[in-house]
């Protein structure tokens, strides 16, 4: 061809298609997390006081230095405009108890960010959940700070704080002592006495207050206990699409009917712990969750199953969190497995 | 749109091998005379397409950016107008379905959807592959291209002709005429058309069907599944299943072969984008350079930031304006600057929205990876050659990651089986 003839325009774009594409970037995705994350963090400060804002802001100003800090030092781009680090921050303050001492929550944010994100090759290579694999590191290092509870004081501006018993601390304890009267922290009512005392003055039975499990008037972790907050996040994430629902809905679902033959009240279940933020916030995290739809359901139910199995006959009251960081081990193995059947292909096994 | 000083035509603009110049340099050329044949099945002829003499015979750019053999054409406005073509009778009972294979070969018919695969050899199903069924495509063959929902409102005798046609070839009973629902007109429209008969009947039932409007609802294997509940197999053509499926614009230029004796030398472009004044579909010869087209219809070229053949998902970005429409050019669509999409890829986050959104089920995640690492041994196992690039996985995808680009690169990459 006569190339002289041919005028290159410098000015034309040359690129593959598609040439046009969806405004819904990962920043973007991030911040609409963050976004529906929102409720419940003010839930948290309402209920449990300033405490609760205090380790959020520690938490999230930790991971993002943190995050800053490791581009700087690994040279590579900067990241922290994406966002991810942003809402592993939310999603970590969200996972402890709201006297957690600021300096474990300073740890347990650099720990999240540098060992489990960054360590791994940063976004999108992770294999657990930093926020989650942060607060078992923590759990594993301080137990007392991490599973000290406090009874929610109801104003923004409250700094003082009366410990008291999860509700599935007192599932736990009455499954321990077989129905015998035991002592649950600060309380002294009886198990015997607590289960028929519900709602009468005094007693601590979070376990039957189906109204305070739902809008989070329990101890529990911060993030974790006001439900109806989590559920507008949820709602907003399923609705743009930023989550799948067969991912949530299997784990709930699983665990909800299997709380049934392990004797347990399903509703309270669901409500109780942190199954509503982990299924709807935690578990869903693309990077440590299955790509298929398919996928999705079998991690689901894997969560759904350990979690019930671990809070029945775990060591600990929740089993959330090593539910989800177990089956984080698996998502790429599924992601092997559980394969869409092509289009116009006989079977779905290609090997 | 008039016609200019020069037009350039390549001598392949098909699916297959290409066609030899039968003219040569300073020869004189009638408006659809041959110009360019191969005896191959597999190709379709050229013709000129209009009047005047050849320049020359040389290599020029093709809107896919290759170079291309292509016959330069001063055309002739005065010569050019005496050429018309005279309105017979079709009487499709008469004749054989091989006779109509012929004058579809004849006229260079490809398919106008875009991929441009020669429509004759679509229309010789072997002996042992009986066809039941012919789809007529009018849904769109990308968003924002308008050319085939113009010609159904305003051709559509002519495109049961030409379905009518090609019914008669293959030795189908029955077609469905596929329109998106985004179409309400055109849906009438064709509904008028069939329920009228105006054109000779071949005792085939026609129906037209409303689908869903998604893209890529134009697809193939796609537009089967959707209207026939049938999926073609992996690797399989549309006949494995008993079905041949022809775009509404290819349905036009066969009945324009049949009633006027017209090859195929000119076609309905869209044409589009921010920076174009009057947008529209315009009736192009083929060999217009898109530079002609887009002053035509009005283009600011100081606000052109890419120029595409085709349509946004699946369309080719030029480097050059002095490309030519060719039989595939179905849209060109211009953005400003502004628009084009220059994002930084960044790090799958492995949402699986790329997984979701795949119209034939592929891990395009998988796939873009696998190339990113140059595993290029290992992409087969991801059914790569499944993928029909539509560019869907690409659109969707947060981290930007240029995944139809990674998978053409793989397909050609990939080490091909002995």
């Amino acid at each position: 061809m006569t190339a002289a003839t041919e005028e290159v325009l410098p000015e034309l774009t040359f690129a593959s298609s598609p040439h046009t594409r969806t405004r819904l970037d990962t920043g973007t995705v991030m911040r609409l997390v963050c976004v529906s994350l929102a409720p419940a963090a003010l839930a948290s400060v309402y209920i449990f006081g300033l405490r609760s804002l205090f380790v959020i802001v520690a938490s999230v100003v930790t991971c993002v230095v943190t995050e800053l800090l490791c581009n700087l030092v690994f040279r590579k781009d900067i990241t922290v405009a994406d966002g991810s680090a942003a809402v592993t921050g939310i999603l970590f303050a969200f996972t402890l108890p709201p006297t957690t001492p600021l300096f474990m929550v300073v740890i347990g944010g650099f720990l999240a960010i540098f060992v489990v994100k960054q360590l791994f090759g940063g976004l999108g290579y992770n294999i657990f959940n930093p926020a989650l694999a942060a607060r078992a590191i923590l759990l594993s290092s301080w137990p007392v700070a991490l599973t000290t509870w406090v009874k929610p004081v109801k104003s923004f501006l409250a700094v003082d704080a009366v410990t008291s018993a999860s509700p599935l601390g007192i599932i736990k304890e009455a499954a321990r002592a077989g129905g015998a009267a035991v002592d649950v922290v600060t309380s002294a009512s009886a198990l015997g006495v607590v289960k028929e005392a519900a709602g009468a003055g005094g007693a601590a039975d979070w376990t039957r207050n189906y109204l305070g499990l739902f809008l989070g008037t329990i101890p529990g972790s911060l993030g974790e206990t006001c439900k109806v907050a989590l559920l507008l996040g949820a709602v907003l994430l399923l609705v743009l699409k930023i989550i799948d629902w067969r991912l949530p809905f299997t784990y709930i679902g699983t665990v909800a009917i299997l709380s049934i033959p392990l004797g347990r009240d399903p509703l309270a279940a669901v409500l109780s712990g942190g199954l509503i933020l982990g299924a709807f916030f935690m578990a869903t995290d693309p990077v440590t969750s299955p790509t298929t739809r398919a996928g999705k359901l079998v991690f689901g139910l894997g969560c759904g199953v350990l979690t019930a199995l671990i809070r029945s006959f775990g060591g600990f009251p929740e089993g959330v969190c090593y539910s989800i960081l177990f089956m984080n081990c698996l998502a790429l193995l599924i992601d092997k497995y559980v394969r869409p059947r092509v289009f116009g292909a006989r079977t779905v096994w290609s090997w | 749109m008039p016609l200019t000083a020069q037009l350039v035509v390549p001598l392949q603009q098909h699916i297959g091998a290409p066609t030899a110049p039968v003219v040569e340099a300073a020869d004189e050329v009638r408006r659809g005379q041959l110009v360019g044949h191969s005896d191959v099945f597999v190709s379709a002829d050229v013709h000129a397409s209009a009047s005047g003499r050849v320049l020359e015979i040389r290599s020029a750019l093709h809107p896919v950016g290759a170079d291309v053999l292509s016959v330069v054409i001063a055309t002739d406005a005065e010569a050019d107008a005496q050429v018309r073509f005279e309105e017979r009778p079709v009487r499709l009972e008469e004749m054989e379905p091989v006779a109509i294979r012929q004058a579809v070969q004849e006229a260079g018919i490809v398919g106008l959807g875009g991929a441009a695969f020669p429509t004759h050899v679509k229309i010789s199903p072997p002996r042992d592959t009986p066809i039941d069924t012919v789809l007529i495509n009018g849904c769109e063959c990308e968003p924002g291209l308008t050319a085939d929902h113009r010609l159904m409102l305003e051709r559509p005798a002519d495109i049961l002709l030409g379905l009518r046609a090609v019914l008669r070839a293959v030795g189908a009973e029955r077609a469905f005429i596929g329109i998106e629902a985004n179409k309400p007109d055109a849906l009438a429209e064709m509904r008028r058309a069939v329920a009228a008969g105006a054109r000779p009947q071949t005792g085939a039932a026609v129906a037209v069907v409303a689908l869903r409007t998604k893209y890529p609802q134009g697809g193939e294997k796609l537009l089967i599944k959707a209207i026939l509940n049938r999926e073609v197999p992996a690797f399989g053509l549309p006949m494995a299943v008993g079905v041949v499926v022809h775009n509404v614009a290819t349905c036009v230029a066969i009945a324009e072969k049949l009633r006027l004796g017209k090859p195929l030398y000119e076609r309905v472009v869209t044409v589009t984008g921010t920076p174009v004044a009057r947008p529209g579909n315009y009736l192009v010869r083929i060999g217009t350079s898109f530079r002609d087209l887009l002053e035509f219809s009005g283009c600011d070229f100081s606000r052109v930031g890419k120029v595409i053949s085709g349509g946004p998902m699946m369309g080719v970005a030029q480097y050059s304006l002095e490309v030519p429409v060719v039989k595939g050019t179905a849209g060109i669509v211009v953005q400003a600057p502004a628009e084009v999409d220059v994002a930084a890829e960044q790090p799958c986050i492995r949402c699986g929205r790329c997984v979701d959104s795949c119209p034939v089920f592929l891990e395009p995640y998988a796939l873009g990876k696998l190339a990113k690492a140059g595993r290029w041994a290992e992409v087969d196992r991801y059914h790569i050659m499944n993928c029909m690039e539509c560019g869907c996985c690409a659109y969707v995808c947060p981290a930007r990651i240029p995944l139809v680009q990674y998978i053409k690169l793989a397909k050609i990459k990939r080490p091909r089986e002995k």
